[in-house]
């Protein structure tokens, strides 16, 4: 259980540098309500940017990106409201994106950013 | 590359029509659709490309995969989009060159491995890409040999996916096991001309004129007699007796039975005419093509320019045989399904067996016929009176016993099929330019106005006519037999003998000469 927290945990460190670099701005990390928990919130522009970060250590079980299904969207969705509903911001946009970090034996981890998952 | 488009074809029947593959990968969360009226077995293209695509050592795209097949009206079959599909794929995901693709028509298979299996009817496909002026196809290897029938375009027998996309990289192209071909259907052993000779046959007189005859004029014939007196035998003898297809025949009897699945894998043209013996409870739409969506040829297609063979004709069903009427008048037979309408060829020499009643013994010595009345009268109704009609040679097979004391030594299928092309050469000749080649597709009135009998012949149907002996329809029908058998004797016109003796083969009498035959009363025909 820890190793696996750990990896996640480092996943999303990875992929918060990642949008750092192609030029978001973090306004929030792992944020929590009774629905469930947002692991990034950014803003790119006037957009909103809701980001759900999957990390993996191989292929064996498919894809990080494959393992994103309809509930869990349907469950960001819902997330990206509450969270504008506490924050009382007014973005031109909002937009889900899907991160995924993959770390393969030998090689460096490599980042996948997916705009407008849903 | 976001987008890219590869090239395949769809058969609709025997016509092949073109078939862009596009790709497209967009962001989104991964997932692939297959757009363009597919149906279930291309639907299942995209888990088999994404299995081969992975197993081939390339990555599936990680994204929101559309692929469209277009025209998106035409409704899509067949697994053989699958190569076309993951190269479209592979081509927008940027792995590979688009530019060699452009110009090339691509079909298969792909196995969850990678390897390209093959595919039912490539030898349409090839035809349909050379004809919109493709410079190559790729093909499975299995299918190569039929591909390369076809001049004009460059075929590309391929292996596997690895080998492909070698060959577009440029690099070393890997070696992959050899192809297992797919077991054959049992049909298979049907189309082939079985390997036998006339000269086996013992005596039989008659029925060697009889097959002779219809071989050279093309006439449908029909054979009853007691089980075992030959009637099987000769009719297996009267392939052989047809002289080779032409080129343009050859080509299109390959391409149904590619459709067919019927090509042997050292594909080769079917050069010989084919001899189809569907058994008497075949189904309608195994007879004259059917299945669900789009349609398949049948029997009476795979005999194209060759010989239908039904055994045991009156057990077929009434209904199935009289399918058979407009395909024997119009020489093609359309199918209608829900997803398209399909025209296949089927001008084929009909061959009908039967028993003389359904135990077999009525008009024989063998024994005592235990059938009553009513059942003869029913059995024989199941061969419809226009079908019956549309056999010129009818002809009593009795058992070689009795027939044996001919006491001639037979003659061989090649000195027979020799004769056989020399009165289908005189008839080429006769009709030039009027598009018939043969005395069997001639209407009456052309023949009775270009090619009338001369005054004795004629008197003497004119006079079986009267007595009642010939209908108007049999009339043409002994005419074209006539000039048949002067064909076969190599002379201009046929003489009063051979009329009445056509007249025999038409209406089943013995065959006796003119001067025995000298009363004109007896049964109509």
């Amino acid at each position: 259980m820890r190793t696996k927290n750990a990896v996640g945990r480092y996943g999303e460190d990875l992929a918060a540098r990642y949008l750092v670099g192609e030029g978001f701005a973090i306004l929030e990390r792992n944020w929590r309500c009774e629905l469930g928990e947002i692991d990034i919130v950014a803003r790119e522009g006037d957009t909103l940017v809701v980001c759900e970060v999957r990390t993996r250590r191989g292929l064996n079980y498919g894809s990080p990106l494959e393992s994103i299904t309809y509930r869990k969207l349907t469950t960001l969705r819902r997330l990206a409201g509450r969270w504008l509903q506490t924050h009382q911001l007014k973005p031109g946009a909002i937009r889900i994106d899907v991160v995924a970090v993959l770390f393969d034996q030998n090689t460096a981890p490599s980042v996948d950013h997916v705009r407008g998952a849903a | 590359m976001p987008l890219a488009q590869t090239w395949s074809v769809a058969l609709v029947g025997l016509e092949g029509h073109l078939v862009e593959v596009e790709a497209d990968i967009a962001q989104g969360l991964p997932k692939t659709t297959l757009i363009g009226l597919p149906d279930a077995s291309l639907s299942e293209a995209r888990d088999r490309v994404r299995a081969a695509v992975v197993n081939s050592g390339e990555r599936f795209p990680d994204r929101k995969v559309t692929i469209g097949l277009s025209p998106a009206t035409l409704p899509k079959t067949g697994s053989h989009y699958d190569v076309a599909i993951a190269l479209a794929l592979l081509t927008a995901a940027g792995v590979i060159e688009a530019r060699w693709l452009r110009q090339t028509a691509i079909i298969g298979e792909l196995g969850l491995d990678g390897r390209i299996r093959e595919v039912r009817g490539a030898l349409a496909m090839t035809l349909a890409a050379a004809r919109s002026s493709f410079e190559r196809i790729v093909v499975p290897e299995l299918n190569a040999g039929e591909a390369r029938l076809v001049p004009g375009i460059e075929v590309y027998g391929m292996r596997s996916l690895r080998q492909v996309l070698a060959m577009l990289r440029g690099t070393e192209i890997p070696d992959e096991a050899p192809p297992r071909a797919e077991p054959r259907l049992l049909s298979e052993s049907l189309t082939r001309v079985p390997e036998v000779d006339l000269d086996d046959v013992i005596g039989q007189r008659e029925g060697r004129r009889a097959i002779e005859a219809a071989a050279a004029g093309g006439h449908h014939l029909f054979l009853h007699g007691p089980p075992g007196s030959g009637k099987t035998m000769l009719a297996e003898r009267l392939a052989g007796l047809m002289p080779d297809l032409s080129t343009d025949d050859s080509l299109e009897v390959s391409a149904v039975h590619s459709l067919a699945g019927l090509l042997t894998n050292d594909a080769e043209l079917v050069v010989r005419p084919p001899f189809i013996a569907p058994h008497h409870t075949a189904s309608l739409s195994s007879l004259v093509g059917g299945g669900s969506g789009m349609p398949r040829p049948g029997a009476i297609s795979c005999a194209h320019r060759g010989v239908l063979f039904i055994d045991e004709a009156p057990e077929m069903h009434p209904l199935t045989l009289d399918t058979l009427r407009q395909p024997l008048e119009s020489g093609y037979i359309e199918v209608h399904r829900s997803a398209a309408v399909a025209k296949f060829p089927a001008r084929f020499m009909l061959v009908l067996a039967a028993n003389p009643c359904p135990c077999g013994l009525s008009g024989t010595n063998q024994g005592i016929c235990t059938c009553t009345p009513q059942i003869l009268t029913r059995y024989r109704q199941r061969i419809s009176g226009p079908i019956k009609d549309r056999l010129d040679i009818q002809r009593q097979i009795l058992p070689a016993a009795r027939s044996a004391a001919d006491g001639e030594t037979p003659e061989s299928t090649a000195v027979v099929a020799e004769r056989v092309k020399a009165a289908r050469d005189r008839q080429v000749v006769r009709y030039r330019g009027t598009g018939w080649i043969l005395n069997s597709e001639v209407p009456g009135p052309v023949l009775r106005r270009e090619h009338p009998l001369d005054t004795a012949s004629h008197k003497l149907l004119e006079d079986l006519y009267s007595a009642g002996r010939l209908t108007a329809r049999g009339f043409d029908r002994v005419v074209r037999l006539a000039w048949t058998l002067a064909d076969l004797e190599g002379i201009g016109t046929p003489t009063i003998d051979l009329t009445h003796q056509a007249f025999q083969l038409r209406t089943g009498e013995p065959l006796t000469p003119l001067a025995d035959a000298r009363s004109l009363k007896g049964p109509t025909t």
